[in-house]
């Protein structure tokens, strides 16, 4: 009898009041939970702190600049006269051209993992191409400085000049140094988030998806191209949007192969330079407060930009796994 | 007429498959390309010199960079033991505590500061490390790669113990076992070698990040004791020597090379090994 009482006791705590709160407290789960609560709460306040210290320590030329700072051309940290617009011109160029070469190969090397290749081949390539996107940015500036370049001042720039000279992105002299050259360099990196992503996602897509098309007398190709693709559309959009964050935010590998010349200029041959490459050639021996603090406006736009877009990008990819973008 | 539209559909079909399968072999042959070529050129540069001695100055020829290896372990030390436990907790958290709004705002912020560019944090890292005491420090660097490391080792440690099967869980606690009793004796040691999987990755991930030191850990041509002092490591050093205009420099920015990728890609192999094996989707 007395042992049942003190079952029902232990059973039943205190319901409310300061005992029962001591009795949880004494009990342990109250404090593991508040403890690992703490933890977690620190990456958000982690995350809250880098965009206020951002947005404080860039007050100077924030105050000063305005809205101008976006579109002003001139660099001139001897004069304080602070511009962000070649550091913009020269993160979306590279970005997007990064983009137009990797994309398509990546997408279509996806499409071969996950429609084409037998399970045990596609996990073996996919182990690999993991690899790839495991590899520090600083090795792809290497190669990039004793590799592309070469290639490019050599090759590849002399061939695009003889077949498409004509174009005004092709014109000027070719140092190897240049937009062209960051592009190629940055869609190497890409490439693996974008096939990576993109093959969990397409691998996603029911089965009896492709079995309906191919029924109905879809070749293998047409099946994947109009049924499969289009349903797993959100996800690789999502793998896009990812891989465009990496390439916005690439600091190392495109400081090393860009030239480093805060300019505008049409051909894709000239040299350039990014936001991030600004910062990380600059800022250790930044002349004053106001150009530290232009350079931490650069990082601060820097960061939402790539805050909005992996944001999209995660929304699309849960959307995707979820249940199919497309289920007409 | 429908015979010829056949024949074109058959033809387009065959010449888009071949297509995707040559741009993943493509992309595949670019690995080993990186390889060979860094195997190649940092072998032949590899020496004995070149792991126990400082640099030499400007220009000169031989040295080594002892002191950057050193400097590398030590900022990985620090990330370490500041970002670990961290992420760590955290992760516990979201897999055994987490509410269902919260959870979702952290878990989303973690995929979001995992995807921030390294160069801000290194900013970040600037401004709460080195603005205060006014001189780089291997803190500084340490601090900014912690906060690379811990949203790695949150989505993993969260991953591993979700594996875990509920009836671990509910034996532990049929047993007379109080909640984190139960997390703490059971459900965290059943997960252990993924989670610490998961670190060993996070660290071989920060190992190679060079924008976050640039101006934090900033560079050191001799060695830097404790932890208050501007300090070498590897990839700052591949960074400048690759820069530089000397050719024995350009050697060494060959040999650091293919010592840092050979440590994050031994660490990735045997790491993803382990997961695969145990049949948990790798992060």
């Amino acid at each position: 009898m007395s042992t049942a009482a003190t079952t029902m006791e232990r059973a039943a705590p205190p319901e409310s009041g300061p005992r029962a709160l001591i009795y949880r407290l004494r009990h342990g789960d109250e404090v593991a939970h508040i403890v690992t609560l703490i933890f977690a709460a620190t990456i958000l306040l982690v995350t809250s702190m880098m965009v206020y210290e951002l947005w404080v320590q860039s007050a100077l030329t924030r105050t000063k600049f305005g809205w101008e700072f976006f579109w002003t051309r001139t660099w001139d940290p001897v004069f304080e006269n602070f511009g962000a617009a070649p550091f913009i011109y020269g993160t979306l160029v590279t970005s997007v051209l990064s983009l137009m070469i990797a994309v398509p190969l990546g997408l279509a090397a996806a499409i071969f993992l996950a429609e084409l290749a037998p399970r045990k081949i596609s996990d073996t390539l996919a182990f690999l191409i993991d690899l790839l996107a495991a590899v520090p940015s600083v090795i792809y500036g290497l190669l990039g400085i004793f590799v592309v370049i070469p290639l490019m001042r050599t090759t590849i720039g002399p061939a695009l000049k003889a077949t498409l000279g004509f174009l005004p992105i092709f014109k000027g002299p070719n140092y190897g140094v240049g937009f062209l050259t960051a592009s190629i360099v940055l869609a190497i990196m890409i490439v693996p988030y974008i096939i990576s992503v993109s093959r969990e996602v397409l691998l996603t897509v029911p089965r009896d998806q492709r079995e309906a098309a191919l029924g109905l007398g879809a070749t293998r190709w047409e099946s994947t191209w109009k049924v499969v693709v289009p349903w797993a559309r959100p996800g690789v959009m999502g793998s896009v949007f990812l891989a465009l964050a990496r390439a916005l935010g690439e600091t190392m590998a495109v400081t090393m192969v860009i030239g480093n010349t805060p300019q505008i200029a049409t051909s894709l041959f000239s040299s350039g330079y990014t936001i991030a490459a600004a910062i990380a050639n600059e800022f250790a021996e930044a002349t004053g407060p106001m150009h530290q603090s232009a350079l931490m406006e650069l990082g601060l736009v820097l960061f939402l930009i790539t805050f909005i877009l992996n944001g999209l990008a995660r929304l699309l990819i849960i959307a995707t796994e979820r249940g199919g973008g497309r289920p007409s | 007429m429908s015979n010829l539209r056949l024949i074109w559909r058959k033809s387009l079909n065959a010449l888009m498959l071949t297509l995707t399968g040559v741009a993943a072999l493509t992309v595949v042959t670019v690995l080993f390309l990186i390889l060979g070529y860094l195997l190649y050129n940092g072998g032949k540069s590899l020496d004995w010199a070149f792991f126990t001695q400082l640099p030499k100055g400007e220009g000169e020829d031989g040295g080594g960079v002892a002191n950057a290896i050193v400097g590398s372990l030590k900022l990985l030390a620090i990330a370490g033991a500041i970002g670990l436990p961290v992420g760590l907790l955290a992760g516990v958290y979201l897999a055994e505590f987490g509410g269902k709004t919260f959870s979702f705002i952290t878990r989303y912020t973690t995929d979001l500061l995992n995807g921030a560019p390294s160069i801000v944090i290194g900013l970040f890292a600037y401004s709460l490390a080195v603005v205060p005491v006014k001189h780089f420090s291997a803190l500084a660097g340490g601090l900014a790669l912690a906060v690379m490391v811990v949203p790695i080792t949150v989505r993993s440690t969260e991953e591993f113990l979700r594996a875990i099967p509920n009836s671990l869980r509910e034996g532990a606690m049929a047993l007379g076992a109080s909640k984190w009793k139960t997390i703490a004796t059971v459900v965290v040691p059943a997960a252990s070698g993924g989670i610490i999987t998961g670190m060993l990755l996070a660290l071989a991930r920060v190992a190679g990040e060079t924008a976050p030191l640039l101006f934090t850990a900033l560079n050191n041509q001799y060695w830097a004791p404790g932890l208050g002092q501007p300090t070498a490591s590897l990839p700052v050093v591949i960074y400048n020597y690759a820069i530089s205009p000397y050719d024995d420099w350009h050697r060494q920015a060959w040999a650091a090379g293919l010592v840092l990728l050979a440590l994050v890609l031994l660490a990735n192999i045997g790491c993803r090994l382990v997961i695969n094996r145990r049949g948990v989707r790798s992060v």
